[in-house]
């Protein structure tokens, strides 16, 4: 019992360090992709390539003021950043990132809290870290961040059934809601993988994925040309900070899933060993959330409603029952 | 270690009802509600139902949310609301019902000593299956009642809100400032 309580702090100290280490290179990762993309340099003057910008950012972050605005409700307005941050985390903890593996003779699990509902834990964990942007908002007493704080609930409202409705095909092929057990159902190889068997699932959970991390066609929530930078306005220094490593974590975490519900997790992929392959695969997902970002311009709230409501939720509903009476039949 | 977490957990949550309750800041009463219909599915948790926890968790949040989207149209959130109290005697029955009902809740543990599951969860069923099998054969009634409800609640919603609905709410300003440029 000891052990496992070591165990788990240990893993959880890791995986919280590591998250937040590569929730700070992917900002520099997104600036040189953006660049890359648009014909530009990126940031080049900090180090070889730019490469210790991240310290400076770092640096700039720690120092800076942290400011609290005259008429703001100081203690939501300090407590809304830690929201968006330990959400991301938490429910990091449910996700299987690499495959077991042998360490000094002891065989290590290398997931913090083995849930056997495992991804519907995360997704309401990532659900629940919408209450920072939602807070920050509406407790600054600036209209800009209250307008951000509004198209919080409306973003959170639209994208949150499309999200259960399109993981729940899945869920009824492989029968459980660990993501283990979905990792071992995909275990024959490339052609056991469930994007085979549910396209349409998939492209749905991109989608309210990415709405889900506010990424570009879904960035309503902090638009610059719009709402200046909606609910984080009034916010500087790391409490500033804290929103962006919560939505870099958030990005992995996306990444984490789609590989691990679609595209045959942290099993063995030709030659590549597993745990390579589902970062790779993460990878991949990330690269492609940058992508999105450089080719499409974002969409308005009224928009992003419509397409959710009236488009992905039909369909997503049609998926549902299409699988059932495949399923049954 | 699961007593310390359950009297953690009760007393955060009784705490934060109690400033949901008692809080007059518009603002501090819902972020103490959310906060605390999130904690209490750590008590499902701590009881084993993983799965009834986590429904908590995505139900509530997303209502809870929902209850922001409407307190920020109709109240100023930061700042403080005056309350009336309009009739003594609604708050001495309330206060005499809540006195009765925390005395019920006290003395639950020494009645529920001898309390018999009518349906326990048969052996090697998960928790979304057990939850299934009751849901679809004991409860199956009012589980299709409560399904019928929401669709009628649902088809009011949409003929409230959809009684213009040929019209888009932008384009249909264009329209109207053309008309009176018409005039």
């Amino acid at each position: 019992m000891d052990g496992y309580i070591i165990a788990t702090v240990i893993k959880a100290i890791l995986v919280l360090a590591v998250i937040s280490a590569l929730a700070g290179f992917g900002t520099y990762l997104e600036r040189k992709v953006l660049a890359f993309m648009q014909r530009r340099l990126g940031p080049m003057h900090v180090g070889p390539y730019g490469l210790l910008q991240l310290v400076a950012d770092g640096i700039k972050l720690f120092t800076k003021e942290d400011f609290i605005p005259n008429n703001a409700n100081r203690l939501i307005f300090m407590i809304a950043p830690v929201i968006t941050a330990a959400t991301a985390f938490i429910a990091l903890a449910a996700v299987p990132m690499l495959p077991e593996f042998e360490l000094f003779g002891i065989t290590v699990r290398p997931i913090v809290s083995d849930l056997n509902i495992g991804i519907l834990f995360v997704l309401g964990m990532m659900a629940a870290g919408l209450y920072g942007p939602l807070l920050a908002g509406v407790a600054q007493h600036n209209k800009w961040g209250l307008l951000g704080a509004a198209r919080t609930a409306v973003q959170f409202l639209s994208y949150e059934v499309v999200t259960g409705l399109s993981i729940l095909a899945p869920i009824m092929i492989v029968g459980s809601l660990s993501l283990i057990d979905f990792n071992n159902y995909q275990a024959g190889g490339i052609g056991e993988w469930l994007i085979w068997k549910q396209p349409l699932a998939f492209i749905l959970f991109l989608i309210a994925g990415f709405a889900e991390t506010n990424r570009t066609p879904f960035d309503l929530l902090e638009h610059e040309a719009e709402v200046v930078s909606g609910y984080a306005t009034e916010y500087s220094g790391m409490r500033w900070g804290m929103f962006f490593i919560g939505e870099y974590a958030n990005m992995i975490t996306i990444g984490f899933l789609a590989s691990l519900v679609f595209f045959g997790g942290f099993n063995d992929w030709g030659f590549i060993p597993g745990g390579l392959a589902i970062l790779l695969k993460v990878s991949f997902f990330f690269f492609l959330m940058l992508w999105v970002r450089a080719s499409w311009p974002h969409i308005r709230p009224d928009q992003l409603m419509w397409l959710c409501w009236k488009v992905l939720m039909p369909l997503a509903v049609i998926n549902v029952t299409v699988t059932g009476f495949v399923m049954m039949f | 270690m699961e007593t310390f977490a359950f009297y953690l957990f009760s007393i955060l949550i009784i705490g934060l009802f109690a400033v949901t309750v008692l809080s007059r800041n518009v603002l501090y009463a819902m972020t103490s509600l959310a906060a605390g219909m999130v904690l209490i599915s750590g008590l499902f948790f701590l009881l084993g139902a993983d799965f009834l926890g986590v429904v908590q968790l995505i139900v509530y949040v997303g209502a809870v949310m929902a209850l922001y989207a409407f307190a920020m149209m109709f109240f100023d959130a930061t700042s403080v609301i005056k309350e009336k109290n309009s009739s003594a005697t609604t708050v001495f029955l309330l206060g005499g019902l809540s006195a009765v009902l925390l005395v019920v809740i006290f003395a639950a543990p020494s009645i529920g000593g001898n309390l018999q599951p009518l349906y326990p969860s048969p052996d090697g069923a998960s928790n979304p299956q057990a939850v299934g099998l009751v849901l679809f054969t004991k409860y199956l009634v009012p589980f299709e009642v409560a399904a019928v409800m929401l669709l009628v609640a649902m088809i009011a919603g949409i003929i409230l809100a959809g009684k213009k609905m040929e019209h888009r709410i932008t384009s249909s300003e264009e329209e109207n400032s053309g008309e009176k440029e018409m005039k």
